[in-house]
């Protein structure tokens, strides 16, 4: 036993270094399930207040952009509701989309598109209503999804996240597709699982199914680029150029989407757990 | 708390802020990213017991983590680099020895050791904290190019702010 200790206490340094780095290897895997965690990523109020004040002060030199962005949002809305006042004649039904979602506006305070897992840091969180797992969507397109919030902040799976799944649809041939990033252009992202008996073009639209009640069905994700088919394949190899520019997001929006436990429930009962 | 380990203290705190708030957004072509914070592991006076060294490692590479919301990531490649520190520099001992009471850095040592001494460590956790990040070696040749061209970045302002200092100390 003496002996033993003596071991352990003689290679002190390198068991020390394995169980750092086993426990870093532990907390970098369970990353991804901690939902709830408040303290550990950008949504603490520490950080976020230092985020927040690096992105107001280089906010600064893209004014001009934003207030174009801003802009160009607010005449679209405008044109919508002038539509619909045209139309206000037809009493208005109770709509799903207007039952279904209700949005929180946001602004983004840290992003980033250059790592392999990119995440986006918002300022809204409990308190506007914000739980994990909602979508998150830009006037462009979609944008990411809900991980953990706090209090008045929020952390976002960005699109540009290697792990990160959407459920598409090429809306010309209603095909279902998967949209994932490869990790390398925050331009583009790769729709997956199109069956090589669909004749997908160049210039296609990629929205979002609807399928996982996440998304609202019909969000932008963007324009098919590239189409490939290799000789064996069974799927084919889409490049879809993203709608929503990543490099400069300054304001997304949350979709709270009230249905979703009612649909997740029924799946269960009906299906089982998804894996 | 003697006065060096609050100067310690506050480096810590300064490496941390410059590098979440300054260069976490400076990343050029899109791949080449400066992980700066390497260099106060790097720093740290050459009698630093290894596991106190490891511990500071940990909680500096935390607390970057926090900021780029990857917890675990940094901190791994960051406990490596303090680990074979020590090691490295016990390999590398100029003619003589080091100078008691200097530090390893390059106005105490030159240019030449420095390089030495700094190059491999600060590749050895590029290349780590990418293909930890990857999840693997599945875009092997782009997260090589992510690699090699923060080695080059990092290394660059980190021999910036050596002469930067060293002129001070003249």
């Amino acid at each position: 036993m003496q002996r033993l200790f003596n071991f352990f206490y003689e290679y002190r340094t390198f068991f020390a270094f394995l169980l750092l780095e086993a426990f870093c290897a532990w907390l970098l895997i369970e990353n991804n399930k901690f939902q709830n965690t408040k303290f550990f990523n950008s949504s603490n109020r520490l950080a976020a207040n230092i985020l927040g004040f690096s992105q107001s002060s280089r906010e600064y030199f893209s004014l001009r952009q934003i207030n174009e962005e801003l802009s160009r949002e607010n005449a679209q809305y405008k044109t919508l509701l002038e539509r619909r006042t045209q139309n206000s004649g037809i009493p208005f039904a109770k709509s799903d989309t207007l039952v279904r979602y209700d949005f929180v506006s946001a602004k983004v305070i840290n992003n980033s598109v250059a790592q392999f897992k990119n995440y986006i840091t918002i300022n809204q969180g409990e308190d506007a209503g914000i739980k994990p797992g909602m979508a998150a969507i830009s006037i462009a397109g979609a944008v990411g999804k809900v991980k953990s919030v706090s209090e008045h902040f929020s952390v976002l799976i960005s699109l540009l996240n290697i792990d990160e799944q959407v459920s598409c649809v090429l809306t010309r041939t209603s095909n279902f597709g998967t949209a994932q990033w490869d990790g390398v252009d925050p331009r583009f992202v790769n729709l997956l699982y199109i069956p090589r008996h669909v004749q997908p073009l160049e210039g296609d639209t990629v929205v979002t199914s609807g399928y996982n009640a996440v998304f609202p069905a019909g969000i932008m994700v963007g324009i098919v680029k590239e189409v490939k088919l290799k000789e064996e394949a069974l799927f084919y190899e889409i490049r879809v150029e993203l709608a929503q520019d990543f490099r400069r997001l300054t304001f997304v929006k949350i979709v709270k989407s009230e249905l979703k436990s009612e649909l997740d429930s029924l799946e269960k009962t009906t299906i089982g757990i998804r894996p | 708390m003697n006065r060096s380990g609050i100067f310690v203290g506050i480096y810590f705190v300064l490496y941390v802020l410059v590098q979440v708030m300054l260069f976490k957004q400076l990343v050029l072509f899109n791949m080449a990213f400066c992980f700066l914070y390497v260099a106060f592991i790097l720093l740290l006076p050459l009698e630093t017991n290894p596991l106190i060294l490891m511990l500071v490692a940990f909680l500096l590479g935390i607390s970057v983590d926090v900021f780029y919301d990857s917890l675990g990531l940094h901190a791994s490649s960051l406990v490596l680099v303090a680990y074979f520190r020590n090691y490295w520099l016990g390999t590398i001992t100029p003619q003589g020895g080091y100078d008691t009471g200097e530090g390893p850095t390059l106005a105490a040592n030159g240019l030449q050791w420095f390089m030495v001494y700094s190059v491999p460590l600060v590749f050895a956790h590029h290349f780590t904290l990418f293909f930890a990040e990857a999840g693997g070696f599945g875009i092997f040749w782009f997260t090589m190019q992510k690699v090699m061209t923060s080695l080059i970045f990092t290394m660059f302002v980190i021999l910036f702010l050596q002469y930067f200092s060293f002129d001070r100390s003249r």
